[in-house]
């Protein structure tokens, strides 16, 4: 990557660069600022947050909010911490991106690669359930889970993240692969590969880019997702419902120290995602740029 | 019955008609050339025989076999693409072992034929690159090779030098008209560039908004072009066409031409069969290199006939000079030898070789029969 960044800067001069540097190191303090607050709150014993300064450094430092947070603190009526929660939304997470990645990603190759009569009406109201509000969709969408039997189940919260999250996903692919050469496809179809062989085989392997988008998109959203884990979780309701639980509960002290710590966890997940999967991301969009 | 049979084939999208009844016979070995202008069919009627397009009506038959609705990777051919279409994923060896693997092709076989078909395209070298790391003549190369390695029935181009710079253009021309003399396997070979229909082929179909033009021999189309589209498709620079009156003169026909000084010339006819046409007007073709200087003049031909016309302007192309001058009304232009002493603004002698001339009807536009 370096060689890229020789080629594409501009000469500036010294004074400048160190301008430049100075601004955005405010930004990144402006923006670091909550996360340095949650952290070293969440590190605090409850009486220095009630008794002090909200921007100190803790005297005592204590994971025990931590602790208390992920295994011990109330949710609801029961004391069980986050802990069966974050796991709830992983299997609903992981699942529901698979999922709508895959299916989005044939749809995409489908409507760009084997046309037929009527493909760009049927891709116009895909797009729709992009712009469809999240609670115009609720009681019918509760009807249907109960007709199903996946009222208040996490396969049920899955089947509702993939029926929103395939509009996304299928635009996604179908731009990418719009951008693909057909004649590729028709050289493999002389070849004797057949419809999944073609996909597997030279769709597939090039897409790492915007599979790597998809799954970013899809995993933030669904993941942080609360009014389809609220309304139709039942007894496997997701992290952030939990979260809300928590952090909401109208008796007895609140724990700040004990929800920041909560607040972090609940965060952890998309924060990995977008540390991971954002280098692999760049790396592929360079790696396609640079190949000509 | 042809090897590559193309029968009443029509191709319509919708109630729009692209290719109107094509019949075209290939003999086995042959190399079967469909030029035209863009947009005139040719492409789609190549995609037709690879199966990638669906016939509308009509049928191809190829080997015997009618191929209407079967799988292109049934069919028995390959096809070289325009822009290649090398699996960008792919070393150059798994992209020309890809078709076989796909047919369950053992290993061992596998390797074998690449082996032959790297060594007959001198890619052994390149075996381990991905596509990305090749220059154009290179890719060009694993293309053919991937067609190479199936062994077809039919081989099909479609217009597979078009990416290549110009030099690199008229080796790689070379060299498919060297495999194709090797092989000696049917081609279809789809182009805009008359020149390589014209080099390339053993028959060239001219199609232009549709229609089969004319289909023949390099030579046929050449010589005696079908109509005023294939006359001035085919050549570089395109043939001379220019407005004429037959007179009969004992018996004989005789082109009356306007000279660029407003007199009145007559260039005697080689065929007979215009003296039907006395009176009337004609368009006259003339290839440039049928209108010369006396010294560059066919000496085998038997009907040179002199023309005195002023140059307009002189264009030296080093092994020809190509001179610009006034008939009929319209700029025609001349090709002289490279020495040939022309000065723009003189009166020329010219020599007209009139066995090469060619008459056509105004109305219709296409070739008088026999003229």
């Amino acid at each position: 990557m370096s060689h890229v960044t020789q080629d594409s800067t501009l000469r500036t001069s010294r004074a400048n660069r160190v301008l430049i540097y100075l601004v955005l190191l405010l930004f990144a303090l402006f923006y670091l600022l909550p996360f340095f607050v949650m952290l070293a709150n969440s590190l605090k014993p409850l009486s220095e947050i009630t008794g002090g300064n909200m921007l100190a450094l803790p005297r005592d430092w204590t994971i025990t909010p931590w602790l208390t947070a992920w295994s011990s603190a109330q949710i609801g009526i029961e004391p069980t911490g986050l802990r069966p929660y974050f796991l709830n939304s992983i299997l609903m997470v992981v699942p529901a991106v698979a999922i709508s990645t895959v299916l989005g990603a044939l749809n995409g190759y489908v409507l760009t690669k084997w046309r037929f009569r009527g493909d760009t009406i049927l891709f116009g109201l895909m797009m729709f359930s992009c712009f469809i509000p999240f609670q115009i969709v609720l009681i019918p969408m509760a009807t249907v889970l109960g007709k199903l039997g996946l009222a208040g189940s996490i396969p049920g919260l899955v089947l509702v993240h993939v029926v929103y999250g395939v509009g996304f996903t299928t635009l996604y692919y179908r731009n990418y692969y719009a951008a693909f050469p057909t004649e590729l496809i028709r050289a493999a179809m002389i070849d004797g590969a057949g419809f999944f062989r073609i996909f597997w085989r030279i769709l597939l392997p090039v897409s790492g880019p915007i599979t790597v988008v998809s799954v970013i998109w899809q995993f933030t959203n669904i993941w942080n997702d609360f009014l389809f884990g609220a309304s139709f979780g039942g007894t496997a309701q997701p992290m952030t419902v939990a979260l809300n639980n928590l952090v909401q509960s109208s008796t007895g002290v609140k724990e700040y120290n004990v929800h920041f710590a909560g607040a972090i966890l609940a965060a952890l997940p998309t924060l990995l995602v977008y540390v991971v999967a954002g280098r692999f991301f760049v790396r592929g969009l360079m790696a396609g740029s640079v190949k000509g | 019955m042809g090897f590559l049979e193309i029968s009443n084939v029509t191709k319509s999208y919708g109630s729009t008609e692209v290719l109107h009844r094509v019949d075209i016979a290939v003999e086995e070995g042959e190399f079967l050339v469909l030029v035209g202008p863009s947009g005139c069919g040719k492409s789609t009627l190549l995609n037709m025989i690879a199966g990638l397009e669906e016939i509308s009506s009509g049928d191809i038959s190829i080997n015997g076999r009618v191929m209407n609705g079967v799988h292109p990777a049934q069919r028995n051919i390959a096809m070289v693409f325009q822009s290649y279409a090398l699996y960008p994923n792919m070393t150059v060896g798994q992209n020309i072992t890809f078709g076989l693997e796909m047919h369950g092709v053992p290993r061992a076989e596998r390797a074998a034929a690449l082996a032959d078909v790297a060594k007959l395209l001198q890619i052994e070298t390149l075996l381990e690159r991905k596509p990305g790391q090749l220059s154009g003549g290179q890719r060009q190369r694993v293309a053919m090779g991937r067609a190479l390695v199936r062994n077809p029935d039919v081989f099909l181009f479609d217009e597979p030098l078009s990416n290549l710079d110009a030099k690199l253009r008229v080796d790689m021309r070379t060299e498919i008209k060297k495999l194709h003399e090797k092989l000696k396997t049917t081609m279809v070979y789809v182009t805009h560039d008359q020149i390589e229909a014209l080099t390339l082929s053993t028959r060239i179909a001219v199609m232009y908004e549709g229609h089969v033009q004319q289909l023949g021999t390099p030579k046929e189309i050449y010589d005696t072009p079908a109509n005023v589209f294939v006359a001035t498709f085919m050549g570089s620079p395109a043939m001379n066409i220019l407005p004429a009156r037959v007179v009969v003169r004992d018996g004989r026909a005789m082109a009356q031409v306007t000279t660029s000084d407003g007199a009145q010339t007559e260039l005697p006819f080689s065929q007979q069969t215009l003296t039907a046409w006395e009176g009337r007007e004609i368009l006259l073709g003339l290839r440039p290199e049928a209108l010369t200087d006396p010294d560059g003049a066919d000496r085998k031909s038997a009907n040179i006939v002199p023309l005195r016309s002023r140059i307009e302007v002189t264009e030296a192309a080093g092994s020809d000079t190509f001179v610009t001058t006034t008939l009929g009304g319209r700029d025609v232009i001349a090709r002289l030898r490279a020495d040939a002493e022309a000065t723009a603004g003189d009166m020329f002698d010219f020599a007209v070789n009139m066995e090469k001339a060619v008459a056509f009807d105004p109305q219709s536009e296409t070739r008088i029969p026999g003229a």
